[in-house]
């Protein structure tokens, strides 16, 4: 019998969590707000699936409801990823050690 | 390109997100993860590109918004003061909860966009999880935006509370699966929106009974929740770095979540319920008896330290919205120059999010391994001359491990009255949070130092 392609996307969904619950246990408590701010900029790498949507139907057609809100998710996720990574830097970037 | 080959770029990119958080464990490592991340986006965004293949005038478009986002979310970052990183992490999380509706919806109006069937016949296991993703999505978004407004001071930080609302969050939380389970039984579009519509009000039920103080927890459980929105949608489109971003950004969450409940010593179920202190407070003020204190001045804080051999600084909130932290970095180093050892002792719910305080301090050009957790410092209190409170309240207030009959029983604390001699800034004798009385006022070791916390340390700086 075949494995439905749905059990290996549980799988890597699974095997994901702990991974993540390994890593963030790691983190350092000093880091905490960067984590939030990092975390924050690769969740919306959701702008995959606002890419398909916006590109989704033939050219004449791009201005499908569906298509419409494909743009703005676009722009709401590149606020976000923009916005994260280069706040998250700008933090990381403050964190120095003494000065022997 | 192939559908195999972009699954396995997704795959890289998934790879490289855990690299992002794997630099975390160090500042060292940290500014190498943050690239990591970086190049993942970049990995998935163009694999998105290339595995569409031949678009048409659309691109253009997309450009378009991807130009105006990246600049005002590029904006924003430059711009963003410190103190109010809470607040701009509470925006950013509501924009990934609405992407994550935005992109539900239009899955759901154009399924064979994304190969899930066609429109009145979508394949069952992906209208459950698109609705799942569009629902969670949703509760992030309108959440997350009452987490804004609270924190911002916008809406007042106060926890709102009113009778039945735990039993209406229950009911819509359930309502909100009988109708998934009718969308996928009747296809209809108008149990989709109410799924959307539901979710939305859901969100703000759930967060305005939280009050303001609680707020790190509210910020790391939405962060969770926008983790499991982007898994959802992950599992739509069939997206492997959708998969692994959402489960290590929920995971991620959910830790912190835990971290800073155990920093309360309170259950989550009784943070999400809410309304600490709103009854606390009331008690208190009956029997509340004049206590004598013993109040002092800048110089007298200044004699005081720069005798002394070693001082441990503890930042709370109220150094945050003092906008105190430069002020107090010149104050230490004018002592240092004086010979005084001084560190830093941050406690976990110390500010509106989790190691908030820490991103202050760096930003003040404090040297991170002078800053020290709980665990790390809380012996080093006995041997300390001199510990000076800016901003912070309930977290030393010594009636959690003494007094079973207090609502912050338990709560791990500083030990703060064990230094030979305590400098509380404080505007006034008013009680923190949680309503209750700090007993550290009236130790015969305190001094109370009665001022804003920006100004008192400032002119401690000058009679130093």
């Amino acid at each position: 019998m075949e494995i439905d392609p749905f059990i290996f996307r549980l799988s890597i969904f699974i095997l994901s969590i702990f991974v993540g619950y390994y890593v963030v246990w790691s983190v350092t408590p000093s880091l905490h707000t960067p984590l939030m701010s990092v975390t924050n900029a690769i969740s919306s790498v959701i702008i995959v699936g606002a890419i398909i949507s916006a590109l989704a139907g033939s050219s004449e057609s791009i201005f499908e409801t569906s298509n419409i809100f494909g743009y703005l998710a676009i722009l709401l996720a590149a606020v976000n990823i923009f916005g994260g990574f280069l706040v998250t830097q700008r933090m990381l970037q403050m964190y120095k050690k003494k000065k022997k | 390109m192939s559908a195999n080959l972009s699954a396995l770029f997704y795959l890289i990119s998934g790879i490289l997100f855990i690299l992002a958080l794997r630099g975390l464990s160090s500042p060292e490592t940290s500014r190498q993860g943050n690239y990591f991340g970086i190049a993942g986006m970049i990995i998935a965004i163009i694999v998105t590109f290339l595995s569409i293949g031949n678009f048409g005038t659309g691109i253009l478009y997309v450009f378009i918004f991807l130009i105006i986002g990246g600049s005002i979310g590029a904006f924003i970052a430059f711009r963003i003061p410190m103190t109010a990183m809470p607040e701009l992490v509470a925006g950013f999380h509501s924009l990934v909860g609405l992407a994550a509706v935005f992109v539900a919806i239009s899955a759901f109006l154009k399924p064979e966009a994304f190969s899930l069937g066609t429109v009145g016949n979508i394949h069952l296991a992906s209208l459950v999880e698109m609705s799942l993703g569009g629902a969670i999505g949703a509760i992030t978004f309108s959440g997350s935006i009452i987490a804004f407004l609270k924190l911002r001071g916008i809406m007042s930080g106060a926890p709102l509370t009113f009778k039945g609302q735990h039993i209406i969050n229950l009911l819509l939380g359930l309502t909100i699966f009988f109708l998934i389970y009718y969308l996928c039984l009747s296809q209809s579009s108008y149990i989709f929106w109410s799924i959307v519509i539901i979710s939305f009000f859901l969100g703000v039920l759930l967060i305005i009974p939280i009050g303001g103080a609680d707020m790190p927890v509210v910020i790391s459980m939405l962060n969770s929740y926008s983790g499991w929105a982007a898994a959802g949608i992950g599992f739509t489109l069939e997206n492997t770095a959708l998969i692994i971003t959402g489960a290590l950004v929920g995971s991620s969450g959910a830790i912190l979540s835990y971290i800073m409940c155990k920093g309360m010593n309170r259950s989550f179920f009784n943070v999400i319920l809410g309304g600490w202190g709103a009854t606390d407070q009331k008690a208190n003020q009956d029997n509340k008896e004049q206590k004598p204190v013993k109040n002092g001045n800048a110089d007298d804080a200044a004699f005081l330290m720069k005798n002394a051999s070693s001082v441990i600084i503890v930042p709370g909130y109220g150094m945050a919205v003092a906008q105190a932290q430069h002020a107090l970095r010149e104050m230490v180093d004018a002592l240092k120059k004086n010979g005084v050892k001084v560190s830093y002792a941050i406690h976990p719910v110390a500010g509106r999010m989790p190691g908030h305080m820490n991103v202050l301090l760096a930003e003040a050009n404090v040297p991170y391994d002078e800053v020290f957790e709980l665990e790390e410092i809380n012996n080093d209190f006995a041997n300390c001359d001199v510990a000076y409170v800016i901003g912070a309240n309930d977290v030393t207030n010594p009636v959690a491990k003494s007094d079973p009959q207090s609502p912050i029983y338990g709560m791990p604390v500083l030990d703060v009255e064990k230094s030979k001699s305590v400098l509380f800034v404080k505007r006034s004798l008013s009680p923190g949070y949680a309503g209750i009385d700090n007993d550290l006022f009236y130790r015969d070791n305190t001094l109370m130092l009665f001022a804003d916390a920006k100004k008192m340390t400032e002119e401690i700086v000058k009679s130093l």
